[in-house]
């Protein structure tokens, strides 16, 4: 019983974040929206996941995804809590590890080295917004402050 | 450093590139949301839609100030219109430091006006009224649609609504040039209201047409029409610049828009009108009318009515309003707005004008061997967008238009090839200085703030909304059955669920305490004392209304009305809203706005006194 009423509550939440970007009614969202969708239902999958999960629902090669396909493959994420939130314990260690000097601050150099050359890498317009964001006036970058001011909390 | 990154470090980097994207992302989704939330407030209007007919008015004061104003409209004989737009009697003192302009309109002339206005200086009445004369002896002269081609490889820019956005102007001249031969624009529409310099705009672009009458082509919007300017702005913004001259000039500019073309045509092939098409459009229909008749797309059998009738119902376009083929034409193309389904159905948001689909694209595009639609009329967070398969394109030049950072203008320059190429740009300094994060949050807290006051003003609606689902009356009621039935009421088609936690504190297990989510809602400013709390609600739900009311009672345009005036008003309202508000209640009312007790009431003060606490302000 609560298991229904549970799930009713999930493709709900699902169909509502679908809609801000269904721009025509008619139960579809640009590929390229997806990314956007599924973060913002508190989920946090890296490049590589979302694109296996677009793989699984895009119209065959359309660009496009259909509510039809796109709210059973959520909500099997969100029910079995497929990509995690970081917690802010685990982002200060990771800053930390970046932190060589141990200043407990980064210079936009630094990050910027990491960002655009390892990992999953940074577009320049991503890595310019992320200086922008989280420089302070002496244009460093002080983790522990940006963490703990800019960790969204989950919905209930 | 080595030349290679450890493993910790690329895992590190990993993490905080997924942490910022997810962040990002909720940013864009909630830049979203706000976005929803200003379109769907603008267009389906600012109250309900009352809808009943008018009854009969008599021993009304307000009439005869109305007429007052607008007796001089009854002048149509050109002889006469020349005598009125007479300036020679009114002299310029030596104090006077703006720009001296001598006539006919130079490109110096003009540009002097244009650093003036960059200066915030402010041209003197006397070149004002002699501007406009100039500007309506050669509009007469124009025909509805302008003709335009692209040979000697010249291209064209296009522009959209500016809404009196200076700043965004003077981007684009800046960006792009001004208007020469070399340089030939299109300005298509919405040049008046809602921004501050609405005027100022309006003298730029026609110190350019009258310089370069060949070059630079204006097509009337849905705003170039003295009536939307009342409730809009500009008519606030003239009386307030010109406190004597300012009726005149704004007699003589209602003029001038009946005498704006309609619509701009280049190389046979591209069609730029401001609102749209509708199924029924012909263009040679459109080139044949008088269209200098077509003074307000409100014109009444009686002004008298039409006007109050306007001036109380939300509605732009009433019911009384008798439609020919010829005004359906002009409102057509002044007032449609693209939809994507098929069909052409009438435009009941906007009060004029129909939606039309891509269908209907087709055929009219066809018919006249035409093959792109250039419009404005509607805000796009770009700039621009695309619709149709790309045969419409809607281009919009006010940026930061609902709020700051809420969204990019843009113009279109286009070459021979008739392929539109996008310029896109913010006006304002801080806004490029805002973070993301800083830009939406600001756009957000001015979205979530119009939107706590739709909800204030549907609160007895809520209520018994909410009731519904909850039949034991435990006060609470789940988070689904609170957002469908929120948007039963509102009916704005917002996404409630994602706009909860802005806007509900108060949840628990997934219930929300509805009872307590209205009482918050209902904070205001602990300024007023009144014995009777619903005429509160009355008073928001025609905000807007009662400004224009007071703003036409207002004759001496000095700011304040007596209470005498005040009480009239009131009971004028209250009379076409069938709501019963006693006397002793208004009375209450008006002794509690006169905040500094002098037996007046200032307009801005009582407007103000009705604003909603923000809130978020305070979290």
């Amino acid at each position: 019983m609560a298991g229904r009423k549970q799930s009713a509550d999930v493709h709900q939440k699902i169909r509502a974040a679908f809609d801000a970007f269904d721009y025509e009614a008619n139960s579809t969202v640009d590929v390229r929206e997806i990314g956007t969708i599924i973060y913002s239902l508190g989920c946090f999958p890296s490049q590589k996941d979302l694109h296996d999960f677009i793989a699984k629902v895009e119209e065959d090669h359309t660009g496009y995804i259909h509510l039809d396909k796109f709210l059973p493959a959520m909500t099997k994420v969100l029910q079995e809590h497929k990509f995690p939130p970081i917690s802010e314990d685990l982002l200060l260690q990771a800053f930390e590890a970046l932190d060589k000097e141990k200043k407990d601050y980064l210079d936009p150099e630094e990050l910027t080295k990491y960002m655009t050359q390892e990992g999953e890498p940074f577009t320049q317009e991503e890595m310019e917004e992320m200086l922008t964001a989280l420089a302070d006036h002496r244009n460093q970058i002080h983790y522990k402050d940006v963490v703990s001011q800019m960790t969204i909390k989950p919905d209930k | 450093m080595g030349c290679g990154m450890g493993k910790s470090e690329v895992r590190a980097a990993l993490l905080i590139q997924r942490w910022y994207r997810q962040y990002v992302a909720r940013l864009e989704m909630r830049r979203r949301c706000t976005w929803n939330i200003f379109q769907s407030i603008e267009y389906a209007g600012e109250q309900d839609q009352i809808k009943r007919p008018l009854p009969s008015i008599s021993g009304f004061h307000a009439g005869s100030l109305i007429s007052h104003i607008f007796r001089v409209n009854e002048i149509c004989r050109d002889a006469e219109w020349e005598r009125y737009f007479c300036y020679e009697s009114i002299e310029v003192p030596d104090s006077y430091t703006g720009p001296r302009l001598t006539f006919p309109m130079t490109f110096c002339g003009v540009s002097k006006v244009v650093q003036a206005f960059k200066h915030k200086q402010q041209l003197h009445a006397r070149y004002v009224l002699q501007l406009l004369r100039e500007t309506w002896r050669l509009l007469r002269i124009l025909t509805n649609i302008s003709h335009v081609s692209t040979c000697h490889t010249k291209e064209i820019t296009i522009c959209g609504d500016l809404h009196g956005h200076l700043e965004d102007l003077l981007l684009i001249f800046y960006k792009n040039g001004l208007p020469s031969s070399e340089k030939p624009y299109v300005f298509n529409g919405d040049f008046v209201d809602r921004g501050k310099n609405s005027l100022e705009i309006l003298l730029i672009l026609f110190g350019f047409l009258l310089v370069y009458p060949n070059d630079v082509h204006l097509n009337r919007g849905n705003h170039e029409d003295h009536i939307v300017n009342l409730r809009y702005g500009f008519t606030k913004e003239v009386l307030g610049k010109y406190r004597v001259h300012g009726k005149k000039i704004l007699n003589l500019l209602q003029k001038i828009f009946s005498w704006l073309p309609l619509a701009t045509v280049i190389d046979h092939k591209v069609l730029i009108v401001h609102g749209g098409i509708s199924a029924t459009t012909d263009l040679n229909a459109i080139a044949r009318v008088d269209r200098h008749k077509y003074v307000s797309a409100l014109r009444p059998p009686n002004m008298l009515m039409q006007y109050v009738y306007y001036i109380i119902y939300t509605s732009p376009l009433s019911s009384v309003l008798t439609m020919t083929d010829s005004s359906t034409q002009i409102v057509d193309v002044l007032w449609s707005d693209p939809m994507p389904q098929n069909g052409c159905i009438p435009n009941e948001v906007r009060g004029g004008g129909c939606y039309w689909g891509p269908d209907v694209t087709e055929e009219v595009l066809g018919r006249h061997n035409l093959q792109l639609l250039i419009r404005s009329h509607e805000c796009k967070q770009d700039g621009y967008e695309f619709c149709h398969n790309r045969r419409v394109l809607t281009i919009f030049s006010a940026s930061n238009y609902y709020e700051m950072g809420s969204n990019r203008g843009a113009y279109i320059r286009m070459g021979p090839d008739l392929v539109p190429h996008f310029i896109q740009y913010q006006a304002s300094q801080a806004c490029r200085e805002l973070t993301l994060r800083q830009s939406v949050g600001w756009t957000e807290r001015s979205a979530l703030r119009a939107l706590r006051e739709q909800l204030f003003v549907h609160k007895s609606d809520l209520i018994s909304a909410f009731q519904e689902f909850d039949p034991n009356n435990t006060g609470k009621i789940s988070l689904s059955h609170w957002a469908s039935a929120t948007e039963s009421v509102l009916k704005l088609g917002l996404p409630w669920r994602v706009l909860r936690p802005q806007l509900v504190s108060s949840t628990q297990y997934g219930m929300v305490d509805y009872q307590m989510w209205i009482r918050e809602l209902s904070i205001t400013e602990p300024k007023l004392q009144i014995s009777d709390t619903s005429i509160l609600e009355t008073m928001y739900k025609n905000h807007s209304n009662l400004e224009t009311i007071f703003r036409v009672i207002d004759t001496d345009h000095s700011g304040s009305i007596s209470f005498e005036e005040f009480r009239q008003t009131w009971r004028l309202l209250c009379s076409h809203l069938k709501t019963e508000i006693s006397d002793e209640a208004i009375a209450d009312l008006a002794h509690s706005i006169d905040f500094n007790k002098d037996g007046s009431i200032d307009i801005n003060e009582f407007m103000e006194a009705f604003r909603l606490v923000d809130l978020s302000a305070h979290a």
